[in-house]
């Protein structure tokens, strides 16, 4: 019992970082140049079908995932002029009305090009076995490869933001665009190159996680909402704030269910315990993030506004 | 205030047009349009809503559907009980509404901006799952109506054409509600709460408590709108409930142009038109309806509106 | 025939502006299908579509009719499809509705197409209210009872002697529906049982308690990408040693995605690719060299509701006469591309159901493979709940 519960925490942290991974592209649009990109878990999922396809040109996964950075990077560049430039002074609402015209669109297309079926990408080699880990328990390689590429992305992305001087433009930029103009920042290029590497980001998350998880049109949806709701927990503006929620959302989703139900059973009589834990399992992430917000309006690193 | 007489004579346009549609297809022998016509005013009695507290008190909900699907499964949950009269139907669906936003509101107004949008979500997906682990009802397999509502004990919507006045009857009347509510003291307070709370606080409002009628209000409203929905497609499932849908409304409101409720109306309407159109020109209608989308907000400062008002 | 929603938006343009549509033909046959042919799911959609489709194609004028084919996406959207049906029965005025894919869509579009006169075949859904108390005389099922899927797997852990078996299934309708399909044909003991959250992406947390416990065998219904993500995960965390038995985790339409990981996975099917009928060798090849894949159950369910279509309306000399019709429906006319094939008198089919297992075909492609017949003319549990009055 103690091993497994060891085991799931473990679990339960890598979750985390995999939804960090995911969300990391969005903290820096979302969180830091304020603009609502419903579109970021499209660009996730163009990241993820451009990564099979060159994996499949080149023959190799680590080409293929080389690749996809520069091919993303294009994307956000190219979205960036055509749309989200227009809309950076717009309200929430007209950011949030264009990018889900954005998702139809990307969506649509991406069906078009790549069919419905859902694709995947082989492991290199020596990537795919486990490692040994308590008992009969093993722990897959190329899991440690994503929990890596997690903690240092989160590495770099606090490094740029808090040490480097375009970080610093950055969050001065997002603070009062007209004044940092002002002082002869070139505030517009700033915010095409951040919101080309959020891109970028984005597809290298997917190209990361297309080796463990389906590649197929719904995949983007079905992570936009999370990664939504690790920033908010966080609190906007925050990478500290979107890392320690994503490894919390991640604990309290992966305990929840497999310690849910044992729980509920002390207080309650077995039959009653399962429904009840069947019916709060999917509830879980939504009920912490209404706590956290109701006890701390502005999530938990947010600023108070 | 120019925009008022103009908005009276598109209010006039609109729902004349409502009013005589059952003839038009009569004269067209399209029954069918009838049919996809309830649908819109049930999604525009939904969109209004809305639109009374994004337009007015500025409060982004992200989570109308879960109104949808209360009033849906008041329909469904009464009518397997055997009472299917509709006033009892709305009367029910209103009641938990009224509840559920009270409750849900108190806490989520204590967030603001994105955070008030994320947590009205975080509800709407807990009323979601409730539903689906719903075995009794059919989980997320829905239930099947046996039957529409019932008028004074009469089957009388059983005929299309009177559930469609019906619907119609609700969409004018919650209309004119929602007008009178935007031009009432009320109304004025509560734009003056997404305006200023500060100010607002220091003539001695309390921008929560209109704030949170005005939420509760238009939870009710949507409720409505559920009603009409489950009784136009005899069909009831959380998929009503989805955030998908709870999206959509947004974009409907965003879409008509945010704040003057015939927007929404409009809104509404037009992109479940555009749906429909689309979806018999092509397979691939979404990229043309995203397109459009993505056009109407980089050309237009306030959706469809903002088009018409250009041009007068 | 045609097939094109395209000529039908011309048509209904006209219509609007022309009035009445022109006298409908007496010798025309208008069929519409209805399948979730956008999101995530539309692959299943497709292969329904495609399959219909391909045996429309090689009839020519189904039962000997100037055929009409309207093919309309319900976009897995329970509203949105009760509407498309009802357009197909009222504007269209379709004799009969092929669709859909899912349960939930069946749920919404049965009431309205079978109220209109109109005959529905679902090509893959078949919910265990429709196969008992709510049966309906027009209403027919070219695939299973939802249940028997699971309950063939069921049986199978029965026969191998298993007493310690791990189940996992999504939390939703469909996931308990399918547990409770297992046990009702295995009776030995359980290592555990797990609800995973719809649409879970990641399943370290639930093979974790699997590798803890060393089940007997694993169960699994995971449609879809879910499948795609567990069986990879289950996979890489190498469980392989433990049986994995399941139903719609591995079939053609995942295994594209989840290729050698899904080896030697086991799953329930009443037919797979390589059934030893000359008429599902035609079929499969025909549909490989069309749509250039392998057909999953899903595309010879909707083959077979053209050829029963078809023979059908042979028999019954028309589509005019509804009583007809529906009485020649009921015996089948038609050879199945999966060999024995009749209804009940719940209008579901009875059939032969097998234990199939993931092999890689000689061209390099991966699909299903027959192991040995579980069940011989299965019946469903819910027929004598069924009265057609």
């Amino acid at each position: 019992m103690t091993n497994l519960f060891l085991l799931q925490l473990l679990n339960g942290m890598q979750f985390g970082i995999l939804l960090f991974l995911i969300a990391a592209g969005l903290t820096l649009v979302f969180g830091i140049m304020d603009f609502v990109n419903l579109a970021h878990g499209v660009i996730y999922m163009v990241g993820a079908y451009l990564a099979v396809t060159f994996s499949q040109v080149t023959g190799s996964y680590g080409l293929g995932l080389l690749l996809t950075l520069p091919a993303t990077l294009m994307v956000g560049l190219v979205l960036e002029i055509l749309v989200f430039r227009k809309l950076y002074d717009r309200p929430h609402l007209d950011q949030v009305l264009a990018t889900f015209g954005l998702v139809m669109i990307i969506s649509e297309a991406v069906e078009m090009i790549w069919g419905s079926a859902p694709l995947s990408v082989e492991i290199p080699q020596f990537l795919s076995g486990s490692v040994p880990l308590i008992g009969p328990l093993r722990y897959p390689v190329f899991r440690l490869v994503v929990i890596g590429a997690g903690l240092l992305t989160a590495l770099g992305l606090w490094l740029v933001i808090t040490r480097t001087r375009i970080g610093m433009r950055l969050r001065a930029g997002a603070a009062n665009r007209n004044m940092i103009a002002a002082l002869g920042v070139d505030i517009r290029s700033l915010f095409t190159i951040i919101f080309a590497f959020g891109a970028m980001l984005a597809g290298f998350a997917g190209a990361m996680v297309a080796p463990i998880l389906t590649v197929d049109p719904g995949m983007g949806e079905s992570v936009l909402i999370l990664a939504f709701v690790v920033i908010v927990i966080g609190g906007i503006g925050s990478v500290k704030g979107a890392f320690a929620a994503a490894i919390l959302v991640g604990l309290v989703d992966t305990l929840g269910r497999s310690f849910g139900p044992i729980l509920l059973r002390a207080i309650m009589d077995p039959s009653a315990a399962s429904q009840a834990g069947r019916v709060l399992a999917p509830m879980l992430v939504y009920i912490l993030m209404a706590i956290i917000l109701a006890l701390r309006p502005a999530g938990l690193f947010g600023a108070k506004s | 205030m120019r925009i008022i007489p103009t908005r009276a004579w598109a209010a006039t346009a609109l729902f004349t047009a409502f009013a005589i549609l059952p003839f038009l297809a009569d004269a067209l022998d399209d029954s069918y349009l009838v049919v996809i016509a309830t649908r819109i005013i049930a999604y525009a009695i939904a969109a209004l809503a809305l639109d009374l507290i994004l337009g007015y008190g500025g409060l982004v909900s992200f989570g109308h559907a879960a109104y949808l699907g209360i009033g849906a499964y008041s329909v469904a949950i009464l009518s397997r009980a055997g009472i299917t009269d509709l006033g009892l139907h709305l009367a029910a669906a209103i009641a938990g509404a009224a509840i559920f936003a009270t409750i849900t509101g108190a806490i989520s107004l204590r967030t603001k901006g994105i955070y008030f949008i994320m947590i009205t979500l975080a509800f709407a997906q807990m009323g979601y799952f409730f539903f689906v682990s719903l075995s009794a009802y059919g989980g997320d397999d829905g239930v099947t109506l046996a039957q529409r509502s019932t008028l004074f004990g009469q089957p009388v919507l059983e005929s299309d054409r009177a559930l469609y006045y019906t619907a119609f009857a609700l969409l004018l009347g919650l209309y004119l509600l929602a007008v009178a509510i935007t031009r009432s003291r009320f109304g004025r307070v509560l734009t003056g709460t997404r305006e200023n709370p500060v100010r607002m606080r220091a003539i001695g409002f309390s921008p929560f408590r209109y704030q949170l009628t005005a939420f509760v209000i238009s939870g009710c409203m949507a409720a409505v709108a559920g009603v009409m929905l489950a009784n136009q497609t005899n069909y009831v499932s959380p998929a009503f409930m989805d955030w998908h849908r709870s999206g959509e409304l947004v974009v409907m409101v965003v879409f008509g142009g945010v704040g003057n409720l015939l927007g929404a109306v409009a809104g509404a309407t037009v992109a479940l038109l555009l749906e429909e159109w689309l979806s018999i020109l092509t397979e691939h209608w979404p990229l043309l309806f995203g397109v459009i989308l993505v056009m109407v907000v980089l050309y237009s400062r306030d959706g469809l509106s903002g088009l018409f008002r250009r041009r007068t | 025939m045609t097939h094109s929603r395209k000529l039908l938006a011309a048509l209904v343009a006209t219509t609007m502006l022309t009035g009445p549509a022109a006298a409908q033909d007496q010798e025309t046959l208008k069929i519409g299908l209805i399948f979730t042919l956008s999101g995530p799911a539309a692959v299943l959609g497709e292969m329904g579509r495609d399959g219909f489709l391909l045996a429309a194609e090689q009839i020519g004028d189904i039962g000997g009719l100037n055929t009409e084919i309207i093919v309309v996406d319900d976009e897995q959207k329970p509203d949105i499809a009760a509407n498309k049906a009802r357009e197909l029965v009222e504007r269209d005025e379709v004799d009969i509705v092929v669709g859909p894919i899912f349960s939930n869509i069946l749920g919404a579009i049965q009431k309205p197409v079978t109220d209109s006169g109109a005959i529905l075949i679902s090509p893959n859904a078949g919910t265990s209210n429709f196969a008992g108390a709510d049966c309906n005389r027009n209403f027919f099922v070219t695939s299973y009872q939802n249940d028997q899927m699971h309950e063939v797997m069921g049986a199978y852990a029965q026969e191998q002697g298993y007493d310690n078996v791990f189940l996992l299934a999504p939390n939703y309708q469909a996931g308990k529906d399918s547990l409770a399909g297992f046990k009702n044909s295995y009776s030995g003991g359980f290592a555990g049982e797990i609800f995973t959250q719809l649409g879970q992406l990641d399943y370290s947390a639930e093979l974790a308690q699997i590798a803890a416990m060393q089940p007997d065998a694993v169960f699994a219904f995971m449609p879809g990408g879910m499948g795609v993500n567990l069986v990879k995960q289950y996979r890489q965390a190498g469980l392989d040693t433990i049986p994995f038995l399941s139903a719609f985790t591995v079939d053609e339409s995942t295994l594209p995605a989840q290729q050698d990981a899904a080896l030697g996975f086991f799953a329930g099917s009443n037919w797979a690719p390589d059934t030893d009928t000359p008429e599902s060798k035609t079929f499969v090849a025909a549909y490989e060299e069309k749509y250039g894949k392998v057909p999953a159950t899903y595309a010879m369910q909707a083959f077979d509701a053209a050829n029963l279509i078809d023979g059908a309306i042979r028999e019954a000399g028309g589509v005019q006469d509804k009583d007809a019709l529906i009485a020649a429906l009921e015996t089948a006319p038609f050879t199945s591309v999966r060999g024995d094939f009749s209804f009940g008198p719940n209008h579901y089919p009875i059939q032969d159901f097998y234990l199939t297992k993931v092999v890689q075909r000689e061209d390099g492609q991966f699909a299903t493979s027959i192991v040995k017949k579980i069940f011989d003319d299965y019946a469903d549990n819910y027929v004598s709940d069924c009265d057609m009055g």
